[in-house]
């Protein structure tokens, strides 16, 4: 289980690969990533973060997706800085035995990543830059996870 | 000792101050809620504070609610709602 807030990109190819090297138990391995979507006068996406809260706060979500699901091994990357449309900006690797509980574990820890990890995305557009506002939508996906 | 308190993102640009350190507890402050509303009677910009704005607390480092104990030598900071991934 490992977390990470870095400036550089990550390999997806090696990232996956990683979660099951070495080893005959794991039978599934699901990955997220994460990319800046590009639209009209779009032009690059800031991450801000917490830096002393940021590593605890994903260790946190880890730790409680590996208490709800059996989970052989778990990855978390989070880029900050300066991003440009179709860039990286998160993986999150699970791997288990069966893929329900990889599937389970990957969406879990993206939901609580949106609502509970300290970054904060700033837009450049040809119109200027602005904060992003928090989505509705995504402290409402949380609640699947707590009924 | 005192406390130390960070704000970040649009809050932060908002109050034009990233850090800032008090010296001591003020008078009356115990808590999240306490400190928040402290800070608010600043006045402009401070009430980007005020009760109803959307702003997130943490102590320590870990997510707050209203109700967690601030005391002499922790660290709090203040945000708008995270918006990663």
């Amino acid at each position: 289980m490992s977390v990470s807030v870095q400036l550089e990109d990550f390999d997806v190819g090696a990232e996956t690969s990683a979660l099951s090297a070495g080893r005959e138990d794991v039978g599934a391995v699901v990955n997220f990533v994460g990319l800046v979507r590009g639209g009209e006068g779009f032009i690059a996406m800031t991450l801000e973060h917490y830096p002393a809260m940021t590593a605890k706060a994903l260790e946190d979500i880890v730790a409680q997706a590996c208490a709800r699901w059996e989970l052989l091994d778990v990855r978390v990357i989070h880029r900050v800085g300066r991003l440009l449309p179709g860039e990286r900006i998160v993986f999150v690797g699970v791997a288990s035995g069966h893929r329900g509980a990889a599937f389970e574990a990957c969406e879990f820890i993206m939901d609580y990543l949106k609502t509970r990890a300290p970054f904060w995305k700033k837009e450049e557009t040809c119109r200027g830059a602005h904060w992003v506002d928090a989505r509705d939508s995504d402290e409402a996906a949380l609640e699947r996870w707590e009924r | 000792m005192g406390v130390k308190i960070l704000y970040f993102a649009g809050l932060r640009e908002t109050l034009g101050c990233a850090e800032e350190n008090l010296d001591g507890m003020p008078a009356g402050v115990a808590d999240a809620a306490s400190l928040r509303t402290w800070l608010c009677a600043r006045g402009e910009p401070w009430d980007a504070l005020a009760p109803g704005k959307s702003v997130r607390i943490a102590v320590n480092q870990t997510l707050a609610h209203p109700t967690t104990q601030v005391k002499d030598g922790d660290e709090v900071a203040f945000f708008p709602p995270v918006t990663g991934g």
